[in-house]
């Protein structure tokens, strides 16, 4: 996945709680067996309507996504995640995550951000004055042209992985006398094979 | 030191740990399909890795099958399709391919091979894995990356979530099964209470379910948000398994079983939150709005908006009404309906098909409704056909498919046009999930049968 450390850009406000996958990416888009090209079908279906927040032109080109609470419920399809990432945005702040989500963003290069609604509320007075933000990884801080400065919590071990770009696979394939160990103490009740 | 049944599965998978990372856990059983799997085999491929453990792998394919005979006319389906077949080749993983008479949904397809065990981990994915820890299993569904991470390693690094217990006391009213207990449950808790956490089920009134009602609650437990949920094994498990194809014989058997008796939580164990129900006064639920939570009671009628305080909440139910077309104050018994399904791993087991066809049965669809049974796989498919199910269905007008996911989430040709309203036994009733401009009121097998006969949203208590 893409390095992430640093973002200074635009932000778009998609103020609605309990947005589930299924709206940021519709099923007929999963049939796909490609990773790529999910961008233009972010939130197909809300495209539509000529009022969708996200159609306002003073956000296009965000890479930031201000979110409501639970955002990413539902279904734990990760090309909800890539479609995100593919459209540009490379952090989406919000109150709280569809756990899924959640895990997906991170290894997506997308950095699913935590804060709570109050801090929120002055990054988004802050963002209609004037609609840019800083987003520090290696900082942990959000800072507005403004001066209003918000430091985040993230956890350390995404932090890590997606600020340096790391392939999870190959970490944990360096641990595989631990993985053989623990085959060897568990041999498995059935094979699959036989099943088939 | 007492221990819950979550703790001693997670602490006993446990792989390897280090201080300030997520665990290192194995996983015993990971159930693939088409939709999930193709890119995170490719990767696998450009990065020249082979799958770990196929003798701990299976597939099936279940999400874009059409549920007609026949060829698959969506090129696109076709090529997912395909692709999933040329990747089970490739890399040696098992497939119950769609003709093969042990396809079916995937959730439907593990339990009834025996291969969802107590006490094991289960990975897919697919948000609706929780289902196998009706079994005593941890369960839960994964993303495309995380299906690539235990194809290669048969690992997956979690972060240890929290606990929740959800006690259900009191005994089952006639009418009210296991999908009114768990819509009732995703009422109470909201469609984030469970978020960060694994949900155990206890009490009487899940101890009284037999497998496949436990397997209905457990299926939902993510439209809470929780992370996975689980019942304890016991005897009815254990009936439930034995003989099975992947179920242990003989000796293996003999102690299996012990080591499934030990699968408990200790009575003193403690749980991060808690919540208790009390099913007694439980009435059949059915969703009126945009997500499982948005539910109530067959007698009470749609909200509104102006009771809810919170602002936020009050937009989201007034934006839910518009998009269903509802107005505050209509009594849901009496929402007519254009669409019937029965069927998706929440319901379309053969107890499921059973408790609708016994409503069914004498009656035939209103002439204004187009009803649909989908059976959970071609061995649920099989045994009902058996049973003269299917000739009851038809009888009355139903169709009777072949199995798959069908219209729980219009990716195959089973899908809602916009405006048209389904009483679906599914378990998701977003914006457009079954079709786009789709209306879906989610409620049980008996319930959407009696929704099926009268045209409308009914109290399935009170048919005759």
């Amino acid at each position: 996945m893409r390095a992430l450390q640093q973002v200074t850009g635009k932000a778009a406000v998609l103020d609605r709680p309990d947005v589930d996958t299924d709206q940021i990416i519709p099923k007929q888009f999963l049939k796909r067996i490609e990773r790529s090209g999910y961008g233009e079908f972010l939130f197909f279906d809300w495209m539509k309507d000529p009022d969708f927040e996200l159609r306002r032109p003073e956000y296009e080109g965000a890479q930031i996504l201000v979110a409501g609470r639970n955002f990413g419920c539902g279904s734990s399809r990760e090309h909800a995640a890539w479609a995100l990432e593919d459209a540009g945005y490379r952090v989406v702040l919000a109150p709280s995550f569809g756990d899924i989500f959640h895990t997906n963003a991170t290894k997506t290069g997308l950095a699913p951000i935590e804060l709570p609604e109050a801090e929120l509320a002055e990054i988004k007075a802050a963002l209609a004055r004037r609609n840019e933000l800083t987003v520090d990884l290696e900082a942990l801080e959000l800072t507005h042209p403004d001066g209003l400065r918000v430091p985040f919590e993230f956890d350390e071990f995404a932090r890590h992985m997606l600020v340096n770009g790391l392939d999870e696979i190959g970490l944990t394939l360096q641990r595989e006398a631990s993985i053989a160990a623990y085959e060897q103490a568990h041999p498995a009740r059935f094979d699959t094979s036989l099943l088939s | 030191m007492s221990k819950t049944l979550f703790e001693r599965i997670w602490d006993s998978h446990v792989v390897d740990e280090r201080p300030g990372e997520p665990v290192l856990l194995f996983v015993d059983l990971h159930l693939v399909h088409e939709v999930t799997s193709p890119q995170a085999f490719e990767s696998l491929r450009l990065a020249g890795r082979p799958v770990r453990r196929t003798d701990l792998t299976i597939a099936t394919m279940d999400h874009n099958v059409p549920t007609e005979p026949g060829p698959v006319r969506d090129t696109i389906a076709k090529a997912q399709l395909d692709a999933l077949a040329r990747n089970c080749a490739n890399f040696g993983v098992p497939l119950n391919a769609t003709g093969s008479g042990r396809e079916g949904i995937v959730h439907v397809m593990g339990p009834e091979l025996g291969l969802t065990q107590p006490g094991m981990t289960i990975v897919c994915g697919d948000s609706h894995t929780s289902t196998h820890g009706a079994f005593g299993a941890l369960a839960f569904g994964i993303g495309t990356s995380e299906v690539e991470h235990v194809l290669a390693t048969q690992t997956l690094l979690q972060a240890r979530p929290r606990t929740m217990r959800v006690r259900f006391a009191g005994e089952l009213p006639f009418g009210v099964g296991a999908k009114d207990m768990v819509l009732g449950a995703i009422g109470r808790i909201g469609v984030a209470g469970g978020v960060g956490h694994v949900i155990e089920y206890g009490g009487p009134a899940v101890e009284s379910l037999s497998m496949e009602g436990r397997m209905t609650v457990c299926n939902m437990t993510i439209e809470a948000g929780a992370r996975a949920g689980m019942v304890a094994p016991d005897e009815t498990t254990f009936t439930y398994i034995e003989g099975r194809p992947a179920a242990p014989s003989g000796a293996a058997w003999e102690r299996a079983l012990d080591e499934w008796r030990a699968l408990r939580t200790d009575a003193d164990a403690v749980f991060d939150a808690e919540v208790e129900i009390d099913v007694a006064s439980l009435v059949p639920q059915v969703t009126w709005g945009t997500n499982p939570g948005m539910v109530g009671p067959i007698d009470s009628s749609v909200p509104d908006p102006a009771n809810y305080d919170d602002p936020v909440e009050r937009e989201a139910v007034e934006r839910a009404l518009r998009y269903m077309g509802l107005e505050p104050g209509t009594p849901l018994d009496g929402i007519p309906v254009d669409r019937v399904f029965i069927g998706s791993c929440t319901n379309s087991r053969i107890e499921d098909l059973r408790a609708a066809a016994e409503v069914v049965d004498g009656h035939r669809v209103a002439p204004s409704v187009r009803a649909m049974v989908v059976p959970g796989s071609a061995k649920v498919k099989r045994q009902a056909e058996d049973e003269g199910l299917d000739r009851v269905f038809t009888g009355a007008g139903f169709e009777w498919r072949e199995a798959g996911c069908s219209m729980c989430l219009g990716m195959n040709p089973d899908i809602l046009a916009a405006g048209e309203r389904c009483a679906s036994t599914s378990n998701r009733n977003f914006e457009g999930r079954q079709g786009a401009g789709g209306r879906t009121h989610l409620l049980s097998p008996t319930m959407a049968a009696a929704a099926a006969i009268s045209g409308h949203l009914t109290d399935v208590r009170e048919l005759r």
